[in-house]
């Protein structure tokens, strides 16, 4: 690894009043690589993802980004303007509800669309054909192309919040528990999509699981959140197979005897 | 008249309007607000350009009204009479005497001069309102020039329709930075807005919105490189003066299909009969 | 040719407002209604008038409410139209409410309170049964007075306050916002919504109102008071240096009183809902402090779920002559955009065609 980071929080902290959110975090991410952010509900892993993609300001710390042209910025000192671009193009965001993501009310070809359309791309006939190949790689039939979103399950939903997301190439992509809420045969096929995806484009990405499982099987390496810290970061192998901290102790112990 | 100022509005309101209308055309398709008065008109019937004609309206200037292109609809003459009572200001119906040309849904045929002004009158300035709702939303929006939602609603009707569906109100790009309603005129009359002469000025009295295109302005009508912006007509000469290039009314004539098909600018047909133009139902008028 | 007489409006307008001028009159032999008539004896419609027209003047509104033929919403709109060519000389002080003259003041709160509960001219405990007597004029009913009671009569929300169980009315952030001269800007301050409601359409708000009492955006509220009577209208002349008493107006106030479990800042206590009206108008006092309320519902830190408490929907909705002169306006010709619509379906309809025919011959 080199010792350019794609993107780094140094000593982020924030209170919700007396509740400490995050305290004095530091995280780094490098591209291509997948960083997973563990704990239970509460620890602040979600919070350290909002903070990370500039969406909510710490009390204290900085996230720096390094764009492609090799410029750092500090995600919280930029403009409105220039946050919103790099969110709709070097950036993307998977939350755990599609429905917050995609636009019910328009046709999936639409919706994997939209991103093309907000960086200036003025031809349909490239679009939707960008728009068919996008729901053929997240395997979604190529004739649902016009329909809307509320007629597709739960599964169809999230992959399609994943080719509106990946169309435009972002760099780096945010994961909100994105299997949470499904089915155990429908999160299977969805985290080898993800997996394969990932791998293929060389995304760098940030998630954030609850389940040790995920985190074994995606990322390479893993945070373990407690209280507003990480206790325990590594190699996903290591940590998991040889925890130190006892939170992440009991966190692995209870995935072996669940 | 007695007990009201020149053109009903007092000065210091006028000047308001005119600072408003100064820095709209500094910022040009960005809706700036102002403080709206109560007219004695209802809300939704020209309030906005009311008060703006009210607001640039000299002495000197000679006023022309119309709605849906034509002088004589009852709203365009009861807009007309207002300043004629309330300024005493000489009114015109044809397009090239005018100084100031107030309009509902319509761009007069004839090619406008740099020393004109257009007025809009203007229903919902925001052009993205059937999309998303929030005011608030929508000035983010525009602050961050976040048009994907616009074009989307486009790729929608192509992929559903086979083609763009707005055929009136039909958004444009103003100097490539603020999308902008050019008020429900039909989508045929996009085209005269760009690069115009004269100066538009657009006013939403309930909305309580000001914009503006500065002369020779680019307007750019919304469209795909492979869908290109059309604009729509009826496919007929008018009945009355024969053009082939005017917005045409379509008039039903009788109870079994009976259509007669005459220009909607009132003015541009009236001047081209009186230079000798004759469509077919001219013919049939004039035989009988 | 028929067509030429759909344009051509002059003589029609003319007509119309002729026709419109001999409607109102009604029957030229029964006597016509005077201004005084009204203003003495349709006093309910002359107050609504006054508030939603933002006017205060009972002849004026009175004379709307006979040119208008009893339509209150153009009645509001001449008052209104009228009033925004008025200069404005100053702005008054802020009215005391607490030393109104007092002619109705209840409280769902307190059985008792000093100053005690007194009803005044209310419909609340007449049975609605048409009383068929009026129908022949007849002498003026006298009511029995009371000794007016002199004695101090506090508003119930200081009661409670002198006991911190009510929440400080906040201090003002400088001059009130004013929507007749500044358009609405967001967040829309709590002056601004509260002239907004006092501005808006009687209906709506109370709808509003009624939607937070059925599960949309509830407030748990109480009346903690609504009092009805003269205040004092007083102004600051600069060059004088003490304030004058220019007249007494007739307002309708209502505080709410309102559940509020406390926050990670403020302990638990009461929320207030504030309502003012001209003229005696309990329906819209007591309805606008609800809405009031609701639309606190961020600041308080609660979820916004529901319309009322939507402060945009609302303050964008609640005037009636933006919403009757838009609502209305479709009744303009629109046969320009129509005439578009109708080139577009058929153009639609022979393209969907075209497809159909392909696949046909296709296959």
């Amino acid at each position: 690894m080199t010792d350019a980071t794609l993107l780094s929080g140094r000593g982020l902290t924030l209170h919700f009043g007396a509740i400490p959110a995050l305290v004095d975090v530091d995280v780094d991410l490098w591209p291509g690589e997948m960083l997973a952010i563990v704990g239970e509900s509460g620890s602040g892993k979600t919070t350290l993802l909002n903070v990370l993609s500039g969406r909510q300001r710490p009390d204290r710390g900085v996230v720096w980004y390094r764009d492609p042209d090799d410029r750092l910025h500090d995600v919280h000192a930029m403009p409105a303007p220039a946050l919103r671009t790099l969110h709709r193009s070097d950036w993307g965001f998977v939350h755990q509800d599609p429905r917050q993501n995609l636009r019910m009310n328009v046709s999936a070809g639409g919706n994997v669309g939209e991103r093309l359309m907000a960086q200036g791309a003025r031809h349909y006939g490239d679009i939707r054909a960008a728009a068919l190949d996008w729901l053929a790689q997240v395997e979604i039939d190529a004739d649902r192309i016009d329909d809307l979103p509320r007629t597709f399950s739960g599964g169809m939903l999230q992959r399609l919040q994943i080719a509106r997301t990946l169309v435009t190439h972002p760099r780096l992509v945010f994961m909100d528990e994105p299997t949470g809420g499904l089915d155990v045969s429908v999160q299977a096929r969805l985290l080898d999509l993800i997996r394969s995806l990932v791998a293929r484009l060389n995304i760098a990405a940030v998630l954030v699981t609850h389940d040790i499982a995920v985190a074994r099987l995606l990322a390479h390496r893993i945070a373990v959140m407690q209280r507003g810290r990480i206790v325990e970061t590594g190699l996903t192998d290591q940590v998991l197979d040889d925890p130190h901290h006892p939170y992440t102790q009991l966190l692995v112990s209870s995935v072996l005897n669940a | 008249m007695k007990g009201y100022n020149f053109a009903y509005l007092d000065e210091q309101t006028k000047r308001m309007i005119r600072r408003c209308v100064l820095k709209a055309v500094a910022i040009p398709g960005h809706q700036v607000p102002f403080g709206s008065r109560e007219m004695p008109l209802p809300y939704g019937w020209g309030t906005g350009g009311i008060q703006v004609t009210a607001s640039i309206l000299g002495s000197d200037d000679v006023l022309k009204v119309i709605d849906q292109g034509a002088d004589d609809t009852t709203n365009a003459v009861s807009i007309r009479r207002f300043f004629a009572r309330t300024a005493g200001v000489r009114t015109t119906t044809a397009t090239a005497e005018a100084t100031v040309i107030q309009t509902r849904h319509r761009i007069p045929e004839k090619q406008l001069r740099e020393d004109q002004i257009i007025v809009y009158q203007v229903p919902q300035p925001e052009p993205m309102f059937r999309l998303e709702p929030s005011r608030v939303e929508t000035r983010r929006m525009h602050a961050l020039a976040d048009y994907g939602l616009m074009h989307v609603k486009l790729y929608e009707d192509i992929a559903r329709f086979g083609q763009i569906s707005i055929s009136y109100d039909y958004p444009v790009m103003v100097n490539q930075r603020y999308l902008m309603s050019p008020s429900p005129i039909p989508a045929f009359d996009n085209p005269k807005m760009d690069r115009m002469p004269a100066l538009q000025l657009f006013g939403a009295g309930r909305e309580k919105r000001i914009y503006a295109i500065p002369p020779w302005t680019q307007v750019k009508s919304l469209d795909f490189d492979d869908h290109p912006f059309r604009a729509i007509n009826a496919p007929h000469p008018c009945g009355l003066c024969g053009a082939t290039d005017s917005y045409l009314d379509e008039v039903v004539t009788d109870d079994h299909g009976g259509r007669l098909f005459v220009c909607s600018d009132t003015d541009h047909c009236a001047e081209r009969r009186a230079a000798g133009y004759v469509g077919t139902d001219g013919m049939k008028e004039a035989a009988e | 040719m028929a067509y030429v007489a759909v344009k051509g409006g002059e003589t029609a307008i003319d007509a119309a407002h002729a026709w419109l001028n001999e409607e109102r009159r009604g029957d030229a032999s029964v006597p016509e209604l005077s201004v005084a008539q009204i203003e003495g004896q349709l006093g309910r419609a002359v107050d609504r008038t006054m508030a939603e027209g933002s006017l205060y003047d009972r002849e004026l509104a009175a004379l709307a409410v006979k040119q208008t033929a009893g339509d209150l919403i153009e009645a509001i709109f001449l008052l209104r139209a009228y009033r925004t060519t008025l200069p404005r000389f100053g702005y008054s002080l802020p009215l005391e409410t607490a030393s109104m003259q007092i002619a109705r003041r209840i409280s769902a709160v307190f059985k008792d309170l000093p100053g005690g509960q007194v009803l005044g001219p209310t419909h609340d405990y007449t049975h609605r049964l048409l009383d068929f007597s009026l129908l022949d004029p007849g002498a003026a009913a006298s009511a029995p007075r009371a000794e007016p009671d002199r004695s101090a009569m506090p508003r119930v929300p200081d009661i409670l306050g002198q006991e911190g169980l009510m929440e400080a009315d906040g201090e003002a952030a400088g001059e009130p916002g004013d929507l007749t001269r500044e358009p609405l800007r967001f967040p829309a301050e709590r002056d601004v919504r509260l002239q907004a409601l006092a501005r808006g359409d009687e209906g709506f708000v109370l709808g509003l109102g009624y939607s937070t009492q059925r599960g949309y955006g509830g407030t748990h509220p109480f009346a903690g008071e609504i009092r009805m009577g003269e205040v004092a209208v007083e102004i600051l002349p600069p060059e004088l240096g003490f304030a004058i008493d220019i007249g007494d107006i007739v307002l309708t106030e209502c505080q709410m009183v309102n559940q509020f479990k406390g926050s990670k800042t403020a302990p638990p206590q009461f929320t207030r809902g504030y309502g003012l009206v001209f003229g005696f108008n309990e329906r819209k006092a007591m309805s606008m402090a609800l809405v009031d309320r609701a639309m606190r519902a961020t600041e308080l830190g609660e979820d916004v779920t529901a319309p009322a408490q939507n402060v945009e929907f609302v303050l964008y909705h609640s005037d009636n002559i933006e919403a009757t002169g838009f609502v209305e306006h479709l009744k303009l010709p629109h046969y320009v955009d129509f005439q578009s619509e109708l080139q577009n379906v058929r153009r639609m309809r022979a393209e969907q065609q075209r497809v159909v025919e392909r696949k046909e011959a296709a296959e």
